[in-house]
């Protein structure tokens, strides 16, 4: 077999060294590089997209194979509204509410934070800023993405949580919204680093189009570039949910853990209790799974509130999704 | 000084009554212009004259865009750009630190080379201009986006499609529609940067009439490389080279017995 048609001397014979010489033959051989190494390489990509999906098939499987009897036990209503949660004592309760509030109220609150700032530092990064300040900024803002997250969490333990309970009078600072303000923190650099590439990438025309229409620089960013970015710096905040609402070591660190329902009546209406020590659905699991006895239906209640977790997270990011496609089809993207 | 409109009437009344022969909108002085250190414009001096079309033709890299985007400041978005000289627009040196930017560029309309839509509505890319400048409410800016259309000859395409998105438009629609977004905010100047060099013959011929509907109204500066466009559009005619004005002249002068040798070898294509 001929394997590759090298171009010799004596071959060109009459043209130009270096012109290709085409021939019905070499139009109608295989060739190595398109035939086997272009299919061969074809199937090794299949192979990875297949086993990522089968991954998640299986690590779903385990995940429901497990939750399987506390579910046929307890059932899922006890679940998602029981308040009381303790499934070792002789009077067991399975509620996990007080768990799916904390963490929806500590990650709220880390993005109720993060976005405003991660916006505005990305939009100062992007658009403002000019290139010395940028080329400091960036990669300071990237930087607090690499402290490992039990880091964060000492720290928000030994110094946010004291200043926590100091300046709101506190008898502990390790509160939902000390939980809130590090992870905060964590999910910043992601928000920031998508929605300044999102930023970044709106034409520049569209800029000057503005501009040359009169527009002030902050009308630029507000009525063009913004708009322009929304359904990238929205997955930026998505991403950044996701780090939040998954996040395990930081908030076992600096919400304390409490099993209260973090709610309050003020007035006659119930209200998320920022200020109180909550656990999330992550770091009970942390807690208790290391000592819960396997098999156990403690053990298989752990599985379930690991389930509702996913699904919270499968929620947002489907839901994040389709407002993406929709804003993408909206201006006309596709 | 602010240049509102109201100042842009008073401005030409004056002028009408003190100078018969046609005034001028733009008194550019020894203008020079460098990106860094690389000299772009050099000693431009020209009166660009009001209403009517003055085009600029040169080679490839002689400064043309550089210039236009000067008359409204657009080239200050390059951080390194530097200037000199002056460049007189109602009898303000538009590089004074007292010039606001914002009815500037109001003032003095810009069509870019590429269509250059917002991915907003059709009726949004018009709107936009009028907004900016404090139009909110919908019925007032209605007749305006449509009175816009229908100046840039586009309002029979699009009237029943105002609210989809501009990107579904063809290019030389795009280019059209850009045209109303620049005359929604009721410019004085309008510069065109190669408006039609993105565009098919007949959308071409489209946006040429176009010019010559709006020159009656409007001050028009247009760069092109096209010279059989460049001859039949414009009134005046500025030749650059290498930064340099060469040649400023009546176009039926400039196209038929140009008084500089380099201008006659560039439009009858012996370089460049
Ligand atoms: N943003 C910039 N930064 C640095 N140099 C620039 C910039 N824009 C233009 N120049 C330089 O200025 C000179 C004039 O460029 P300009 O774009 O004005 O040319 P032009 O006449 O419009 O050319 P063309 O016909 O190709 O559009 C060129 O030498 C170009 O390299
Ligand atoms: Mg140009």
């Amino acid at each position: 077999m001929q394997r590759k048609h090298l171009p010799s001397v004596q071959e060109s014979t009459g043209f130009p060294e270096g012109l290709k010489h085409v021939t019905k033959e070499k139009l109608t051989q295989k060739s190595f590089k398109s035939n086997i190494l272009d299919v061969f390489m074809a199937y090794i990509f299949k192979f990875f997209g297949i086993l990522a999906i089968i991954l998640l098939g299986v690590i779903l499987f385990f995940l429901i194979r497990e939750s399987i009897p506390a579910l046929r036990e307890v059932g899922i209503a006890e679940f998602l509204t029981g308040q009381r949660w303790n499934p070792s004592s002789s009077e067991p309760g399975y509620g996990a509410l007080p768990f799916i509030l904390s963490s929806l109220m500590v990650t709220t609150g880390a993005l109720v934070i993060a976005v405003p700032w991660g916006v505005f530092t990305a939009i100062f990064i992007a658009e403002i800023a000019p290139k010395r300040v940028r080329e400091l900024l960036k990669p300071v803002v990237e930087t607090l993405a690499i402290f490992p997250s039990v880091v964060l969490g000492f720290i928000a333990l030994v110094i946010i949580g004291p200043i926590v309970a100091g300046v709101f009078g506190l008898s502990s600072g390790t509160t939902a919204f000390t939980a809130s303000v590090i992870l905060s923190v964590m999910a910043l650099p992601t928000i920031v680093s998508i929605a300044e590439d999102a930023l970044k990438s709106v034409p520049k025309s569209h800029r000057e189009a503005a501009y040359a229409l009169g527009a002030s620089r902050w009308e630029t960013i507000q009525n063009v570039i913004l708009p322009a970015a929304m359904s990238g710096v929205f997955a930026g905040v998505m991403l950044g949910f996701g780090r939040a609402v998954g996040e395990t070591m930081t908030v076992l660190m600096a919400a304390g853990n409490a099993l209260d329902m973090p709610i309050t009546q003020f007035f006659g209406v119930w209200l998320p209790e920022f200020f109180q020590s909550v656990r999330t659905l992550t770091a009970n699991i942390a807690i208790q799974g290391s000592d819960v006895p396997w098999g156990s239906l403690h053990y298989s209640s752990l599985f379930v509130t690991a389930i509702i977790l996913f699904v919270i997270t499968f929620i947002v990011n489907l839901a994040s999704d389709l407002l993406i496609s929709r804003q993408r089809r909206k201006i006309g993207h596709e | 000084m602010n240049l509102t409109k109201h100042d842009h009437d008073i401005a030409k009344t004056q002028k009408l009554h003190t100078t018969s022969t046609q005034s001028s909108i733009f008194q550019i002085n020894d203008l020079n212009l460098w990106y860094g250190s690389d000299q772009a414009l050099k000693r431009v001096s020209m009166n660009i004259p009001e209403n009517g079309v003055t085009a600029i033709i040169g080679p490839s890299g002689c400064g043309k865009s550089t210039f236009l985007k000067t008359l409204n400041r657009m080239v200050e978005l390059v951080p390194t750009v530097k200037t000199s000289g002056t460049i007189t627009y109602h009898d303000v040196d538009i590089f004074s630190s007292k010039t606001n930017l914002v009815e500037l560029r109001s003032a003095i309309g810009m069509v870019f080379q590429k269509p250059n839509p917002f991915p907003k509505s059709i009726f949004d890319n018009v709107a936009f201009g009028p907004r900016t400048h404090g139009i909110k409410n919908k019925k007032k800016l209605r007749p305006i986006v449509e009175e816009s259309l229908k100046q840039a000859a586009l309002w029979e395409e699009v009237k029943d499609r105002l609210h989809t998105s501009a990107l579904s438009l063809s290019g030389g629609q795009q280019q059209r529609l850009c045209i109303a977004r620049c005359l929604a905010v009721s410019p004085e100047v309008i510069l065109m940067d190669e408006p039609t060099s993105a565009l098919d013959p007949a959308s071409t011929a489209k946006v040429e009439e176009l010019i010559n509907n709006l020159k009656k109204k409007y001050s028009i500066i247009i760069v092109t490389h096209n010279m059989q466009q460049a001859h039949r559009i414009s009134d005046k005619t500025a030749f650059f080279l290498n930064g340099e004005v060469v040649e400023f002249e009546d176009s039926v002068q400039m196209f038929s017995r140009p008084s500089d040798q380099r201008t006659d070898d560039y439009i009858n294509g012996r370089f460049g």
